[in-house]
């Protein structure tokens, strides 16, 4: 293990226990920003505290029972407040003596975060703040992170976290998993925010947080246990990094040399998608993994197999229709059937405009014959990036 | 935690949508308000007349005017509310699921902040 990965080895086992104990604070008081601030507030009295009385036995039973005070101390300020403005309430008195945190064993810290991811993912939650959220309350990062990694300004990052906390505690959104008749309704937002932040990840300035979202991806589909389109989003995730090429210039995935991936995540995520096989029809997710799997399997065999490609586009489209699925089929189909065909397959030009639909159209006019038309479409594929790397590839002469 | 489902949707009579649909709708929402009862969820609920009935008051420049129809003259409209008292966000949307209307019109849930018990304001938890 080199010291650079070592060193987030690290990072990511305090983080975790960091989202843990968030976790069990926030699904206890049913208030993630009052959790977090708790947090924040045990973490910084451990800085002063540990250097004169020694780090204590068990650190985390320390931070949960200091964070557990801290909460108890502003619910009874709350109900103070809230006694004094409306003088004949007798019910906000009770507050003080109900204590959720009663029954909680500071030794034996259970894992609550698949009921956070749950909260996070939660149909009253704005699905552009899913994410977001799930990177700042699980994983730990600070909203400046998270900012960076969706190209908002920090304030207003700040802001939206702010408000869907807000929310959560106001609403009440109960901290808990769903159960097995809610789950094939609440487990699609989750999965598509997981999915999302590894999306996000191939953004110029998020390159780092990739490894993050693999790990989100693997701490849920360690939590949910038997879930196959959770495994499958994890060996998504985990087969899409193995192939993420150097940052520099832009490289298609068929003209990458399989020796710049890193073999280890690829047999990572190979045994994870493993893991998501089941009888029956496949998951959306599962499809996408598969389709990653074929790609990887290149490095072994020297061609890509557009056959077994076409196949999973298809059956991807048949579960889980999507303009982009399409697109990459029409792109499968110009390289079985050629270009004209591929041309053929592909939809009717969207709007509004889609650059994969471009970069498609312009590869398969070029493959064509039709250099004018093709030089056109390259141009507008160009435009439509926000990538400097793919819009100079699309503009190479 | 009190929540208050409220019901919008087009509004009807039974001339427009038929004698039939019409004794439908009054038994769903017959139906829904036993439903709540066995739950022991129901706080109080109140089917509104149509909007054409209303009369809304605001000032205007420092004037106080009243006139008749609804604040907003819109195509749905506030037509009951169901005031329910459950755990958490999840149970009052399940029960709002089954809310009559809710295959035409929108049904929404929003936390209550305080009511009244005897005129005294008391905080909602």
């Amino acid at each position: 293990m080199s010291a650079a990965r070592a060193r987030a080895a690290a990072e990511r086992a305090a983080r975790d226990s960091y989202g843990r104990l968030v976790a069990l604070l926030a699904a206890q008081s049913g208030d993630l920003a009052l959790a977090e601030d708790a947090l924040a507030d045990a973490f910084e009295q451990a800085l002063t505290r540990w250097p004169d009385d020694g780090v204590p036995r068990n650190p985390d039973a320390w931070l949960l029972t200091v964070a557990r005070n801290r909460i108890r101390d502003v619910w009874r300020s709350a109900a103070h407040r809230r006694t004094a403005a409306l003088p004949d309430d007798t019910a906000s008195a009770d507050l003080v003596h109900e204590d959720p945190l009663a029954d909680v064993d500071p030794a034996a810290i259970p894992d609550r975060r698949l009921a956070l991811l749950f909260v996070c993912a939660h149909p009253a939650i704005a699905p552009e703040v899913r994410t977001p959220l799930m990177l700042q309350a699980v994983l730990g990062l600070d909203s400046a992170q998270v900012a960076t990694a969706f190209a908002v300004s920090p304030s207003a990052m700040q802001q939206r976290l702010v408000r869907a906390k807000r929310r959560i505690a106001r609403a009440r959104v109960p901290f808990v998993v769903p159960d097995r008749s809610a789950m094939a309704e609440r487990l699609p937002p989750v999965l598509e925010a997981v999915y999302a932040c590894a999306a996000v990840t191939w953004r110029q300035g998020a390159h780092d947080l990739a490894g993050e979202a693999r790990h989100l991806a693997l701490v849920l589909a360690a939590l949910l246990g038997d879930e196959p389109e959770a495994w499958a989003l994890a060996a998504l995730v985990t087969l899409s990094l193995a192939r993420r090429q150097p940052a520099g210039a832009f490289v298609p995935l068929d003209e990458q040399d399989p020796a710049t991936w890193d073999a280890d995540l690829l047999a990572e995520g190979e045994a994870l998608l493993r893991r998501a096989q089941r009888p029956g029809v496949p998951g959306r997710f599962r499809l996408e993994a598969a389709i990653q799997a074929v790609h990887a399997d290149r490095r072994r065999t020297g061609r890509t197999d557009w056959a077994a490609l076409r196949t999973l586009y298809v059956a991807l489209d048949a579960v889980a229709p999507s303009l982009g699925g399409r697109v990459a089929l029409a792109a499968v189909v110009g390289r079985l059937d050629g270009a004209d065909a591929g041309l053929a397959a592909l939809p009717p030009e969207p709007s509004p405009a889609f650059q994969p639909w471009w970069a498609t159209r312009a590869d398969l006019l070029d493959r064509a014959g039709h250099g004018v038309q093709a030089a056109a479409a390259f141009r507008r594929a160009a435009e439509l990036t926000d990538d400097p790397d793919v819009r100079a590839y699309l503009s190479r002469p | 935690m009190r929540y208050t489902i409220l019901l919008h949707y087009p509004e009807m009579t039974p001339e427009s949508m038929g004698e039939d649909a019409w004794a439908e709708g009054e038994r769903e929402f017959t139906a829904y308000a036993a439903t709540l009862q066995a739950a022991g969820a129901l706080i109080g609920a109140e089917v509104l007349q149509p909007s054409s009935s209303t009369t809304t008051l605001r000032t205007v420049d420092g004037v106080l005017q009243v006139q008749d129809g609804p604040f907003a003259d819109t195509k749905e409209q506030l037509g009951g509310t169901f005031v329910v008292d459950v755990p958490d966000l999840d149970a009052a949307i399940e029960l709002a699921r089954r809310a009559p209307g809710v295959s035409w019109g929108a049904v929404e849930v929003r936390p209550g902040a305080l009511y009244t018990v005897d005129g005294v304001w008391t905080p909602n938890a």
